[in-house]
């Protein structure tokens, strides 16, 4: 390795990373930074109700218990808080799965993490009768992870691996099998199916911090750990055996990823709700400024998640005023167009 | 030469053997529905119900309720069934069929947001149903076109859009009172239980052409399956081909989802069962017979074995998922593709 | 039996996407005879033999069959006449060796006209002829890969065409197996008149077997000919870009190719 570390970076220009990448990675960090800012900004300006540039200030530092505006800028700053925290884990997780798996199009709600995620929530309402964040969590974690491992069992199978093609399939089957067997709970239990249905849109509205906060340490778990594993995704991202060749440890640069990803999608998930398409779609936003190194890729998938959720979810409220149109419904609506233009362009190949 | 024909003889009278079994099955299965129920009643009056003539009591619960709910159990069975096997066989994967893709979703948004937002019912949600599932069919193979359709670009694109059409189903279910989103869940699970005659004709006739254009375009597919250049080599167009058989089988599975809504894995199973009792055949009319048999046996456990009434969908899909995972293994033993 | 058709492409110019891969080239196969093409990687020669196959359609020019443009003639008619055994076919899953050779005999059939004797005996024959008769009640799943190759070879004869295309119908196979394919096809061109045109990789194959050669270069033939014509120290260089020393080869008396490395020249 030239350029293993980076305080070894020579002072000459160097041949691994030339001047261009670098103004190319800033030019992302400005776009991502002011994309965000521009987007918290309107997400605290627009909803159901307008309001003005002082009423803003107002509702997030001080919210005046007498004006309705500024209580409901006040209420808009959990909100936009949690899509900040939801779409920068979905880009991450979205990053790290496409790095184990070498697939383009691994994204959660493809993999089947969604619909174990629901499975493992509904089970959770319906028989335990759980009915909090805190509660939520474990379900929807051990749910996701379940099912991401079934879907990457099966699309693994057979001698040229996990293929895109293979792994989409997989995970549609067995998220079509686990909403049967979610249907099957929801058609007895119509109490369950009330809370149900709303959940799995996936939305960002109603949000408190007492709320998140239960999610706050898978989150910050997932994210170290996915931190950790960008070394080893970028060894691995050379196929197993070279990887080996390299001296990387294949195994478990792929489980600590894939705990990651897992960790940071189910928390998501959890608090929000299925959400479909960001993780699928940031990290190709995100490597044209990166390029495809991990070190600077999953940072950045992060800060364009984030990004684009808290964008999609003031467009979902302007769009169908007075009403939401949720976030998780926006993201497709936007996503699957982009992921059709990206399957497009590809070559894929047949089996 | 004499070699060469006794084998085909063999495999020939194996085929018509198991395919009688099989609509052998669908007979007894039919009757047993038309039997079994609330009340049980005998094969004779059952029988007598049948041919027309008036059995007081039988005639109302077999020939007004059982009759057309067997009936429509049988068409949307075979129709699944097929369907399923021209998608399985055209994208050589048993997992790409089109519930699983999500194709059929096209006829349940439709459905849906006829049901729920504009009040809808029978067949106006039926024509709904169809036109949406025809035009969802376009619509994947205009986008999966690029100078020709590749299968794995129909299968992955097929997918997007299913995502999405989920997406609309999920918010429609947001945006209606629970009573009306339980019903339309019930719909959306695949359900036989509203049948009544007036649903058969058009299902029937929709029917009555698709079967025949599936009978034809499966020898055409059995030419296409070994690969788009031998394919066409010996004088089949991929392309056209694949768009034919593309709106066929999705115009089967619009019509049985307008008339019973997406019964879960019909399309999935019926296929692989079929391609297990008959190896290397052509699958088209076992895979119907399966199909019908999967709805009819299905519906008989959901309605009478269960602690309460399921629709046949939930069954199919909980029979579906372990035959999911069986697939799964079965491929791992033997390192083949799925 | 066998008719003798003409096979030519006029300024046959062929792509993918914006990409143009095989440019203006005007060649005509020699009827009854063996044509190898040969060229470098991603030279344009697969595309070709897809082309003159139908399988492409020309940007400009023309592949004429029997002086007419292959395009514009029913593809059924096509596939009565011109076979094609692509370099990677898929067999379906198990399926019997016999109802696979049986289905090279779809342009023949028709959805009404049940199977005929002519059927059965040109699948019996296609069998025979590439010695796999007894394979015939096998599933294709089960078999070798040499022996898998000769059951496609024999689908491609039960369709019955005076012209068969083969796009490198030796990948994959071992040395024995590969001259076994290609002696099949000698036997196949000598004793039915069958005109045979394949892609092979291995230009000394090629040079043994071939009647006439072509050799294509950045998509457009760069020479034709007899072997012994064709096979030369420039032509390598220029199409292949290496050096080499031609001797005569002691078993066939076609020209060998000994390429000479940078790690090898005794001159």
């Amino acid at each position: 390795m030239i350029d293993g570390t980076a305080t070894d970076a020579p002072a000459g220009p160097s041949v691994v990373r030339p001047a261009r990448r670098r103004r190319r990675l800033l030019i992302g960090l400005a776009v991502g930074l002011a994309g965000l800012a521009a987007a918290v900004l309107l997400s605290l300006v627009f909803g159901s109700r307008v309001v003005s540039w002082d009423e803003v200030v107002g509702g997030v530092l001080a919210p005046d218990p007498n004006s309705f505006a500024e209580q409901a800028v006040a209420t808009r700053v959990p909100r936009t808080a949690l899509a900040i925290l939801v779409g920068g884990a979905l880009g991450l997780s979205g990053a790290v799965m496409q790095g184990i798996t070498r697939n383009p199009l691994a994204d959660p709600g493809l993999l089947g993490v969604n619909a174990g995620s629901a499975l493992a929530v509904v089970l959770g309402i319906s028989v335990l009768s759980i009915d909090s964040t805190g509660e939520y969590i474990w379900f929807a974690q051990a749910g996701a992870a379940g099912a991401a491992l079934l879907v990457y069992a099966v699309g693994s199978i057979g001698r040229a691996g996990a293929t895109p093609l293979k792994l989409a399939i997989a995970g549609a089957a067995t998220s079509a099998a686990l909403a049967s067997l979610v249907s099957a709970v929801l058609l007895v239990r119509t109490d369950v199916f009330n809370v149900f249905r709303f959940w799995q849109v996936g939305g960002v509205g109603g949000a408190d911090f007492g709320e998140m906060a239960p999610v706050l340490p898978f989150l910050g778990l997932g994210l170290v750990l996915a931190l950790l594993s960008s070394r080893g995704l970028d060894v691995l991202a050379l196929g197993d055996d070279v990887a080996r060749g390299l001296g990387g440890r294949v195994g478990p640069a792929r489980v600590l990823a894939g705990l990651a990803a897992v960790l940071l999608s189910a928390g998501a998930v959890a608090i929000a709700g299925p959400i479909g398409f960001v993780g699928l779609v940031v990290p190709h936003a995100a490597r044209v400024f990166t390029g495809p190194g991990h070190r600077w890729l999953l940072p950045y998938s992060a800060l364009l998640g984030a990004v684009l959720l808290v964008a999609a979810d003031v467009v979902g409220r302007v769009i169908n005023r007075p009403a939401d149109v949720p976030v998780g419904i926006m993201t497709a609506v936007v996503g699957a167009p982009f992921f059709i233009w990206l399957i497009r362009r590809a070559k894929v190949r047949e089996l | 030469m004499s070699i060469l024909a006794a084998g085909r003889a063999v495999r020939l009278r194996r085929r018509t053997v198991v395919t009688a079994l099989l609509g052998a099955l669908v007979v007894a299965l039919f009757l047993l529905a038309l039997v079994v129920g609330d009340r049980i009643y005998g094969l004779a009056d059952v029988l007598r119900v049948v041919l027309g003539q008036d059995v007081p009591g039988a005639s109302f619960t077999v020939g007004r309720l059982r009759l057309p709910r067997a009936i429509l159990a049988v068409l949307i069975g075979a129709a699944f069934g097929m369907a399923g096997t021209l998608f399985q066989t055209m994208l050589r994967n048993p997992l790409a069929s089109p519930d699983i893709l999500g194709i059929g979703y096209g006829s349940s948004a439709a459905a849906v947001v006829a049901i729920g937002f504009f009040g809808a019912q029978g067949a106006t949600v039926s024509v709904v149903a169809v036109v949406a599932g025809l035009a969802v069919a376009f619509l994947l193979y205009a986008l999966s076109w690029r100078g020709g359709v590749q299968g794995s670009r129909l299968v992955l694109i097929g997918i997007a859009l299913g995502t999405v059409l989920l997406a609309v189903i999920q918010w429609v279910l947001t945006r209606i009172e629970v009573y009306k989103a339980a019903e339309a869940l019930r719909w959306l699970s695949g359900s036989l239980s509203s049948a009544f005659w007036g649903d058969l004709p058009p299902l029937a006739l929709a029917m009555a052409v698709l079967t025949p254009a599936a009978f034809v375009l499966s020898r055409r597919l059995s030419v296409l399956q070994l690969g788009d250049d031998a394919a066409a080599a010996l004088g089949v167009r991929p392309n056209s081909t694949r768009l034919l058989l593309v709106l066929v089988a999705v115009g089967l599975i619009s019509v049985a989802t307008a008339a019973a809504g997406p019964v879960a894995f019909v399309a999935f199973l019926a296929g692989p069962i079929a391609g297990r009792l008959l190896p290397g055949a052509s699958l088209l009319l076992p895979a119907a017979f399966v199909g019908a048999i999967l709805v009819l046996g299905a519906d008989l456990v959901g309605s009478n074995l269960l602690f309460t009434t399921f629709p046949v969908g939930v069954v199919t899909g909980a029979i579906g998922a372990p035959y999911l995972l069986w697939l799964i293994a079965r491929s791992n033993r033997n390192g083949g593709r799925l | 039996m066998t008719v003798h058709r003409s096979l030519v492409t006029e300024a046959l110019t062929v792509g993918y996407d914006d990409r143009v891969v095989v440019q203006e080239l005007t060649l005509a196969i020699p009827a009854g005879r063996i044509s190898v093409i040969v060229g470098a990687n991603a030279c344009g020669k697969s595309t070709l033999l897809r082309a003159m196959a139908r399988l492409l359609p020309p940007r400009s020019g023309a592949v004429l069959l029997d002086g007419r443009s292959i395009a514009e003639r029913p593809t059924r008619e096509v596939a009565k006449i011109l076979g094609l055994l692509p370099q990677t076919p898929v067999a379906p899953d198990d399926i019997a060796v016999a109802d696979l050779v049986a289905r090279g005999r779809y342009p023949h059939r028709s959805f009404l006209r049940p199977w005929t004797q002519e059927d059965e005996a040109a699948v019996a024959e296609a069998l025979r002829m590439t010695d796999v008769l007894d394979l015939a009640d096998r599933s294709v799943d089960e078999l070798s890969g040499g022996q898998r190759q000769r059951v496609w070879i024999a689908m491609a004869l039960a369709q019955g065409t005076d012209v068969l295309l083969l796009d490198e119908p030796t990948t994959f196979l071992d040395v024995a197996h590969q001259i076994e394919v290609l002696d099949l096809l000698t036997d196949l061109n000598r004793q039915k008149g069958t005109t045979i045109v394949m892609v092979l990789h291995d230009l000394n194959l090629a040079a043994r077997y071939a009647d006439e050669l072509f050799a294509v270069k950045d998509g457009r033939l760069y020479l034709s000919g007899a072997p012994a014509d064709v096979v030369t120290a420039p032509m390598v260089r220029d199409v292949f870009g290496m050096d080499a020393r031609i001797v005569a080869d002691d078993v066939s008396g076609t020209p060998l190719v000994l390429p000479i490395g940078r790690h090898h020249s005794r001159v």
